[in-house]
């Protein structure tokens, strides 16, 4: 019986492991966003300027030795703003998914598996959500809630919400036709049982792959705000709010605005590139097997 | 019948209707059986016969949307499990009545470590200590002959072969002692050895645990093996209900006597195989008379306008739901 064993014995995390590791563009994407977060992380020590420290004497200095992404209105330093801003981004998109994974997952879970009017009702609710785009949705939230870190984070997590419902409620509906369910359910689970110990480690996977995409329109949406003016009130750096801020100079000043979009547009990619190569990973059909 | 002891499980007219577009077609019909302590009762039939949607209706397990029991009485120690709240019947599930199913290789979740899933039905039933419910787990796994046990115990699912996936599931639903074990066609995705020893296991825990047994399958080998009586189904109610021995030895229903010529024999090496012409008719397309006439050799005009009863064949304790061949039993 041991052969029999043997033979079926092939760990699965390993071979996602595998599948995904051999993609290029996932590494290049880990690499990219490793690097943003140990930025962020380490943000005091990296910066060579105060992010807030105004210098009248040296406004609007092009990119220079000493300012090597130049400064802006206030004199202030581009680059220790743009490392100071990937904190607040990098804050953004990750509270913001937790949230909206936690509250999506939770609202898809049982939606799917208690099924019938429940399922219709909340899915139309979703749907309705859906049809506003995020920004707009977004702003609506933030206008109504006023402009602070706490009040985007909120915005950005309710316009998330419902994609990650439907991305659980989908595998939810099929895993509770599966026997397993079925042999829990004759053993007496309860539905909070079977949905959060049998059915939800059973498509996280999903989710979670699903989020470093989510992530990545998290923090355009946070840009987005903050460049209407609807996300962290200044002083506190952020790209959206700097992009924002060299627009006014965008002519004399060009550096204002290209520096935070190229470091919204690395960020943005490198989660594209690792959710893309994560997707593909648990996707049997563009695996290639 | 005030001489029988109490039976173990009791179904009584049980009916059983699944949602075809806006209308409600029976899936079992009426159907009445008492389980006996101790006692292993096979249910065999085609597929489509109604044997798995009774043994869900038991426990209850049949979707919400598009299934619902009808009418019947599902008698348990003494409480009619068709009307007893959902919560009470959670009570009974994996306790007092546990199942197993047919496929070994999608019963048990992916993503827990095989001791975690037995020592779950134990945490919830009898409470206690992690530690105590792993312990006892251990202890199933080794009851059920899962060589070394203990290193075992931390492996996930996909790391068994389909047999020992079913000793698992065997495993977990031993676990809470129940009363009564439905069995769903425990053996039939496994190969035929690996189904022996499965089927001498069950016979033997059956023993030691004191349990009743719903033993559900199309294979009569099977049940010839391990039943104490048979049931036959078809097209949603029993036809036939005898001891093992007077099944095969004496056949009263055409339908059992077409199954047992169809099924191949050690003893009879010469006769040759014979299908049964035809198929089970759809939920929605039962005959208003015997629902078995369609295929019926003997059939003549009354089996196609009367529905006929479940009688007593004149043997004790065999009843055949056959008015025309009774007599002598069909060879």
């Amino acid at each position: 019986m041991t052969i029999g064993v043997a033979s079926v014995a092939v760990s699965q995390p390993s071979r996602l492991w595998l599948a995904f590791s051999r993609n290029p563009l996932f590494w290049l994407g880990a690499l990219l966003l490793a690097i943003i977060i140990v930025v962020a992380v380490f943000a005091p020590l990296i910066a060579p300027h105060d992010p807030l420290e105004q210098n009248i004497v040296a406004r609007l200095e092009p990119p220079s030795a000493e300012f090597l992404f130049g400064t802006d209105n206030y004199g202030r330093d581009v680059l220790s703003r743009l490392i100071y801003g990937a904190r607040v981004s990098l804050m953004v998109g990750f509270v913001a998914i937790l949230i909206a994974m936690t509250i999506g997952c939770t609202i898809g879970i049982v939606a799917g598996y208690v099924g019938g009017a429940l399922d219709q009702l909340v899915m139309g609710g979703l749907d309705v959500l859906l049809s506003f785009p995020a920004l707009l949705l977004g702003l609506m939230i933030a206008a109504m809630l006023g402009a602070s870190l706490q009040n985007l984070i909120i915005a950005i997590a309710i316009t998330e919400i419902a994609p990650f419902a439907r991305v659980a409620r989908a595998p939810t509906i099929a895993l509770k036709q599966q026997d397993f369910v079925i042999a829990g359910r004759a053993l007496g689970f309860g539905p909070v049982r079977i949905m959060g110990v049998h059915i939800l480690p059973n498509l996280i996977s999903d989710v979670v792959v699903m989020s470093s995409l989510w992530m990545a329109s998290a923090i355009r949406t946070e840009a987005s705000l903050s460049f209407i003016g609807l996300g962290v009130p200044p002083p506190t750096p952020t790209w959206g709010s700097m992009i924002r801020e060299g627009f006014d100079n965008i002519l004399d000043a060009w550096w204002l605005a290209v520096f935070p979009s190229l470091a919204i547009l690395v960020t943005v990619l490198a989660l594209n590139l690792l959710g893309d190569a994560l997707r593909d990973a648990i996707d049997p059909k563009l695996r290639g097997e | 019948m005030t001489s029988f002891p109490r039976p173990a499980l009791d179904l009584r007219n049980l009916r059983t209707e699944f949602r075809i577009g806006d209308h409600w077609y029976p899936a079992v019909r009426n159907v009445s059986v008492s389980l006996m302590p101790n006692e292993t009762l096979a249910v065999v039939g085609e597929s489509g016969s109604g044997k798995s949607v009774t043994a869900l209706s038991i426990l209850r397990l049949l979707p919400h949307a598009g299934a619902r029991i009808q009418g019947g009485e599902v008698l348990f120690e003494g409480q009619d499990l068709v009307t007893l709240s959902e919560r009470d019947m959670s009570t009974i599930r994996g306790n007092s009545i546990a199942m197993i199913f047919q496929e070994p290789m999608t019963s048990l979740n992916p993503t827990m470590t095989v001791g975690d899933q037995i020592a779950e039905a134990i945490l919830i039933h009898r409470g206690g200590s992690r530690m105590e419910a792993k312990a006892e787990a251990l202890r199933l796994l080794a009851e059920v002959k899962i060589p070394s046990a203990k290193s075992r115990l931390d492996e996930y699912p996909h790391q068994f072969s389909g047999g020992m996936r079913q000793r698992v599931m065997i495993a977990m639903a031993l676990a809470c002692h129940p009363r009564v074990l439905l069995a769903d066609e425990p053996t039939t995705a496994l190969d035929v050895t690996i189904q022996a020893q499965v089927l001498t296991q069950l016979e033997e825990l059956k023993q030691a645990y004191g349990m009743s047994m719903l033993f559900i399958t199309h294979n009569l080998g099977v049940v010839a093996q391990i039943a104490d009586r048979v049931a036959v189904m078809y097209a949603g109610e029993i036809v036939e209900l005898a001891t093992v021995d007077a099944l095969f030895a004496k056949p009263m229903h055409p339908y059992t006597a077409a199954l047992l010529r169809a099924m191949p024999r050690a003893d009879r090496a010469n006769e040759s195989l014979e299908p049964i012409p035809g198929s089970v008719p759809g939920l929605s397309a039962v005959p208003t008379g015997c629902a078995y006439a369609p295929r019926c050799p003997f059939k003549d005009r009354s089996c196609t306008e009367l529905h006929p009863e479940l009688v007593s064949s004149g043997d004790p304790g065999h009843l055949v739901r056959c008015p025309v061949r009774p007599v002598g039993g069909v060879h």
